[in-house]
């Protein structure tokens, strides 16, 4: 219990840290973001009204209060879910553009992180066990040339080669431009189907992380004496392999899955863009193109709350998973 | 980012190569020192070809002016043209030389590669071994901000950074890449620095009367090199691939001429729908073979520090 309860106090630390470096960074940057927001705002030809002035200085800083009252008014909103409107959906709040993409993200990474992580791990252990050999460097090479790649560049040439050139997969979007989200068998299916070449994206650009961890986990397990006694006890190679070694191995690389996490996160905000498929990646991308500030501090904050949380949870779960950390 | 050094775990026995500087022969100490290095990284057959595409990589960034054909910003070439003999890489939309800005762009990504790797090196060692070596509340404090950089989603984290910063050049995406990404490095020389504090040879030391200046620097410090280099290889590694997504977004300085800028361009003009895959497949392998570059010589380094993953 006390290490439950010492990741709870360690996670609301953090997560009051993560959304107060929220309101600092606009402060610290030199020039005056508020008014480049709102020098944007009125480019696009909406009138500033006083209440559009004042959601724009609480997020990015007010030039004539304290600090202090600013960072009140700042929880305030957040509380509040508040986040201003944007500019590039001005007929909606925030919130609300969030909470429409957030569901495809979700999804998207999801599905996607499950995938890299099932298939990282086996070509991790596959690797370490067969160390040295042919098999464990032709592994070790291709990862670490997949890993290399820009997942938005591996994107569009996926998008050029098959979408474009052979047309078997949408250029873009996240479902049929003719339908409405609803849960009915036909859009799921185009939904599935939208998704299958950005999910095949970052899951061979995060797939690296995993083979590494694990083919590295392996090594150092195989060198533990109960492997030994277990050879020595005749026991089938594979009986080996995967029940002694790699069950052990695979401890250490649960807690990167928060961390992997991050990075799909981060590689899905181009990864979206290139598609343009409905999600928050897509929103930041296009937040950050049109220096829409409110979006795109929403979804910052947004982002790494998730990100907070998915860690938070993952930490709590290995409790159960090794015993040896609940002292 | 996706790529994860393989770091290896600070307990192992030996885990640091002591470097010791020999009396000083006709070529100056640092410079046989980087020559011992290569020598020991040449030997690992994954550090080697890592060492061979680098090398190439920085021999077309030197001589440049040398290679390219034609100025890399000249707008003298009709645009959209495919690949031809003239233009051995088509023409931008602009009418520029695509295969001229290629060998020029290898300047930028080497030089944001290096230097935010750096950038990023120094600042992980720096805290990485102050908390190590006071333990208490330094120790925490400075942990528990490394923990926090960690967790927190490196590239939004850049792309914000960048957009509220209205001037921007390369050494903007230099110190943006650096102050997100030596959080990993950080922790790794922080708990190998404090393993490291209780060995009988610091103690000695602190007994015998040395600075803590001294200390840290001169006993702790050699005793992680591989460390070290291999948190600058990783930072390198991230640097290179977020400048391109920095520039790819716009986000970059738009009049250099970059992998990044020319993906930009490419994006911008709708090379991949007007059949120019070039312009786009090209700065892209250039940025994946840099990245790869630094992470096979990351290899060679891991298994200087950590023996298991030595090959045989």
């Amino acid at each position: 219990m006390r290490y439950v309860a010492r990741k709870v106090v360690l996670f609301l630390i953090t997560l009051w840290a993560a959304i107060t470096l929220n309101f600092i960074l606009p402060r610290l940057m030199p020039g005056s973001p508020v008014d480049a927001a709102l020098a944007k705002l009125a480019s696009s030809g909406q009138p500033i009204t006083n209440a559009q002035r004042r959601a724009v200085e609480i997020q990015l800083g007010v030039p004539n209060t304290s600090l202090i009252t600013q960072y009140w008014d700042y929880w305030t909103s957040i509380v509040h879910l508040n986040f201003g409107t944007s500019y590039s959906f001005p007929s909606e709040t925030v919130a609300q553009t969030i909470g429409k993409a957030a569901p495809w993200t979700l999804a998207l990474v999801g599905v996607t992180t499950i995938f890299a992580f099932v298939i990282g791990t086996l070509l991790g252990v596959y690797a370490g066990w067969r160390r040295g050999k042919a098999a464990d460097t032709s592994v070790t090479l291709g990862a670490t040339f997949f890993a290399a790649f820009p997942p938005f560049w591996l994107g569009l040439l996926l998008l050029y080669v098959f979408a474009f050139t052979y047309g078997w997969f949408p250029i873009k979007g996240g479902y049929n431009p003719g339908e409405t989200p609803n849960l009915s068998v036909s859009f799921l299916t185009s939904a599935v189907y939208h998704s299958v070449i950005p999910a095949l994206t970052l899951a061979i650009t995060s797939l690296s992380g995993w083979v590494f961890g694990m083919r590295n986990n392996m090594i150092n397990t195989l060198g533990e004496d109960y492997v030994t006694f277990a050879e020595a006890n005749g026991l089938r190679t594979r009986t080996v392999a995967l029940l002694y070694a790699a069950r052990n191995a695979l401890l250490p690389n649960v807690t990167a899955f928060g961390l992997s996490l991050g990075a799909v996160v981060g590689g899905s905000v181009l990864v979206e863009g290139v598609f343009s498929y409905p999600g928050l990646g897509n929103l930041l991308y296009i937040a950050v193109v049109n220096h829409d500030f409110p979006l795109m501090q929403a979804l910052f904050l947004v982002i790494t709350v998730a990100m907070l949380v998915a860690i938070f949870i993952v930490d709590v779960l290995y409790v159960r998973l090794d015993p040896r950390v609940r002292q | 980012m996706s790529i994860v050094s393989p770091v290896p775990p600070p307990e192992v026995p030996g885990a640091g190569v002591a470097i010791r500087v020999g009396p000083a022969g006709p070529i100056p100490g640092p410079l046989r020192f980087l020559g011992r290095a290569l020598r020991t990284l040449w030997s690992n057959r994954k550090a080697s070809i890592g060492l061979v595409i680098l090398g190439f990589v920085i021999l077309v960034a030197v001589f440049a002016p040398l290679i390219a054909p034609h100025s890399p910003t000249a707008t003298t070439f009709v645009p959209y043209q495919n690949p031809s003999t003239t233009n051995w890489f088509g023409t931008t939309g602009n009418g520029q030389d695509v295969f001229s800005q290629m060998v020029y762009g290898a300047r930028i990504s080497l030089l944001v590669g290096i230097a935010a790797g750096a950038i990023a090196t120094l600042v992980a060692v720096t805290i990485g071994l102050i908390a190590g070596y006071r333990p208490g509340v330094i120790d925490e404090l400075l942990s528990f901000m490394t923990n926090l950089v960690l967790v927190i989603p490196g590239l939004p984290l850049m792309f914000i950074l960048a957009a509220y910063l209205q001037k921007r050049s390369v050494w903007t995406i230099v110190f943006v890449v650096a102050f997100t990404s030596w959080a990993t490095g950080a922790r790794v020389i922080r708990s190998q620095a404090s393993t490291l504090r209780t060995r009988e040879f610091v103690t000695s030391a602190v007994f015998s009367g040395e600075g803590l200046f001294r200390v840290v620097f001169r006993e702790i410090l050699p005793n992680m090199t591989s460390l070290v280099a291999g948190s600058f290889f990783s930072a390198a590694t991230a640097a290179v691939m977020a400048e391109a997504s920095l520039e790819f977004l716009g986000l970059g300085d738009p009049n250099t001429v970059s992998w990044g800028t020319i993906l930009y361009y490419a994006q911008q003009q709708n090379s991949l729908l007007t059949g120019q895959w070039v312009l786009v497949f090209a700065p892209g392998l250039a940025i994946a073979l840099l990245a790869v570059s630094f992470t096979l010589i990351n290899f060679g380094v891991d298994a200087l520090s950590n023996p298991r993953l030595r090959e045989k």
